[in-house]
């Protein structure tokens, strides 16, 4: 009898979401559209920064530092300016990010003074997109000046050699990946499971289920069944599309990422109940949960801002959004390649934050009853 | 705790719903005050009253919807207090609401609600064809609901609500919004329920509907001021007809409809 009922149900369940194109196009189409987004128009990584010169014609040492850069896959050398009153116009037009800017005789007073000044402009309204470029710059005149060295060897050289682990060519997809994994996954659990419950109760068709003598949980297993099937379709998107077009390799366990997101999906699905015993009609389950859970998984899980650069209010409000520990665990398996002994802190809170909320949105629900 | 104290109601098996001082309380307001009534098996039962006299509160407590904070109920056999889920398996619903799903087709409607209901796969299938031919319904069967016209939801809503068979269906103003043909074919299909020994438990607001009635109850207040046949309540008030009954009795209401 309970096989029955379920199964009927939750075949009902898939028909509203089969039925309704558009917003089935959407929840598939949006793992997509964010990859793609935030993998190649959205991207904070230093590729082809448009650079305008100002150098002494004829001088044969800032030409050569001028190929380096415009061979590096960082800049691309679009303008070459005369004087220095070109500067401010360059920047108003957006024509470049950056001035280099050579002294005079540069190559000269390299050779004879052995000292010789160059200026980096830096167009700094994106300070750290700023910050990267003028670095990169930086290591390429330094690159030029070893070169140099090797003709004429100063005998005292130190020499750092700078490591980044995990991410050596600072992909930016490294970092994003996890928050889009924990940003959609939180999106159509949550909206979508919350949306589907009230809708019932708005049309009055939760009423006839709960004279019936269907059990409210299975009434809620069954909603939330085709949005679980949903999510792992998406989470499988984005894992190919991850690893395959993006190329952010699975370093770690593929079976502990699936764990922890299995978890997560199961804290995002509790989030949308208790949502649904809340709001009384689907606009306000949506803002609810759009208002309420997007944003702060956008600004306050760490997806797109570092929670150690947040103010200390903000980072105790962290903790209690469960992308910020979803994403961290996603981060540690999937880029760090750690194993699974690394992320029982995370796992704990989650298991912890999915107890209270299935616990409180239960009660909730059986409240609705009387 | 005291309701374990108070004695089990006494009814034989021809009362389908009994109600033996039935109260409704959320905090101070008492929304059902007492009320006393038995229904017998297939009877058309009327409770009529007007808005906010507490009908759709003392209809959630017979469906198990909403326990009583006093008095004692048994709907099918069954205490409303204790035995809900056996109640909720007795018993039809259809709500003021329309209570289908639009984006699912004529038989999948029925289908869902055969399963909710525990019903076998080929029950369901036999019922089905019986109930389109009876509509009429055979070239709507694969159509959307939302696609058909309000009288024919209205009349799949009750036959789907009626379709397990219960001993008991509860319409709560089921005509609302609904033309007098379509009303009295609607009608037609309830006095079909009776005659299957099915017992109706209704309300509504259209006194015409109410002389349909084997009884009528009238609501006031959160209590049943009246009680009888339409015949004999005409009678009693000295009134034409079941209109003036009911402006009678409503006059003294005192509570604001909400």
């Amino acid at each position: 009898m309970i096989m029955k009922q379920l199964m009927s149900f939750i075949r009902k369940e898939f028909y509203h979401i089969l039925r309704d194109k558009t917003t089935m196009m959407i929840l598939l189409g949006i793992p997509i559209i964010q990859m793609i987004l935030f993998g190649f128009a959205l991207t904070t990584e230093v590729k082809n920064t448009h650079v305008a010169v100002l150098a002494p014609t004829n001088d044969e040492a800032a030409q050569r530092i001028i190929n380096k850069l415009n061979a590096s896959a960082y800049f691309d050398v679009t303008e070459q300016i005369h004087s220095t009153s070109e500067i401010q116009p360059i920047f108003r037009d957006a024509k470049a990010k950056l001035v280099v800017v050579f002294e005079d005789h540069f190559g000269d007073k390299l050779r004879h003074n052995g000292v010789a000044h160059v200026q980096l402009i830096a167009d700094a309204t994106d300070p750290n997109a700023a910050t990267s470029f003028s670095f990169y710059a930086t290591n390429i005149i330094a690159g030029y000046q070893q070169e140099l060295m090797g003709e004429n060897k100063n005998p005292y050289q130190i020499t750092p050699e700078v490591k980044m682990l995990y991410n050596p060519q600072m992909i930016g997809a490294f970092n994003f990946v996890p928050g889009v994994l924990g940003m959609i996954l939180i999106l159509i659990c949550a909206m979508m499971t919350s949306i589907a419950i009230v809708r019932e109760k708005e049309k009055g068709t939760m009423e006839i289920l709960l004279v019936s003598p269907m059990k409210p949980i299975y009434t809620i297993l069954s909603k939330i069944t085709p949005y679980f099937v949903l999510s792992c379709i998406n989470f499988a998107t984005i894992m190919l599309l991850s690893v395959f077009v993006l190329k952010v390799p699975i370093a770690g366990s593929f079976m502990s990422l699936i764990v922890v997101s299995l978890l997560y999906i199961f804290v995002s699905l509790a989030l949308g109940l208790l949502i649904s015993t809340i709001a009384t009609t689907q606009i306000a389950a949506m803002l609810m949960s759009g208002m309420g859970l997007m944003i702060p998984v956008m600004l306050l899980s760490g997806m797109i801002f570092p929670i150690e650069n947040m103010p200390v209010a903000l980072q105790i409000l962290s903790n209690l959004i469960p992308a910020r520990w979803y994403i961290a665990a996603v981060k540690a398996v999937m880029i760090q390649g750690l194993g699974f002994s690394a992320i029982l802190k995370e796992m704990g809170i989650l298991a912890l934050m999915a107890t209270v909320l299935i616990a409180i949105s239960l009660k909730k629900f059986k409240v609705r009853l009387e | 705790m005291d309701k374990k104290m108070e004695k089990t109601i006494q009814y034989n098996s021809d009362q389908v719903i009994v109600a033996e001082n039935l109260t409704k309380k959320f905090g101070k307001f008492t929304a059902v005050d007492h009320i006393s009534f038995e229904v017998k098996k297939g009877e058309i039962f009327g409770f009529l009253g007007a808005n906010g006299a507490g009908k759709t509160t003392a209809m959630r407590m017979l469906c198990g919807l909403s326990i009583p904070t006093g008095g004692k109920g048994i709907v099918a056999g069954y205490d409303i207090g204790t035995q809900t889920e056996l109640v909720k398996k007795s018993i039809g619903y259809m709500s003021q609401k329309f209570s289908l799903y639009d984006d699912l087709k004529v038989w999948e409607n029925i289908e869902l609600f055969g399963g909710i209901y525990g019903m076998k796969d080929a029950e369901i299938k036999e019922k089905t064809d019986r109930l389109m031919k009876l509509l009429n319904f055979e070239n709507e069967r694969n159509k959307l609901v939302g696609s058909l016209p309000l009288g024919f939801k209205q009349k799949l809503a009750f036959s789907v609500s009626i379709f397990h068979s219960p001993k008991v269906v509860f319409l709560d103003e089921p005509t609302g919004g609904v033309d007098p043909i379509t009303r009295r074919q609607f009608w037609e299909l309830i006095y079909d329920a009776t005659s299957r020994g099915i017992t109706v438990f209704v309300t509504t607001h259209y006194m015409d509907e109410a002389e349909y009635c084997d009884r009528v109850s009238i609501m006031v207040d959160g209590k049943i001021e009246a009680l009888d046949s339409p015949k004999n309540l005409k009678k009693q008030f000295n009134a034409k007809n079941m209109d003036e009954v009911f402006q009678q009795l409503a006059r003294k209401a005192t509570r604001n409809a909400d």
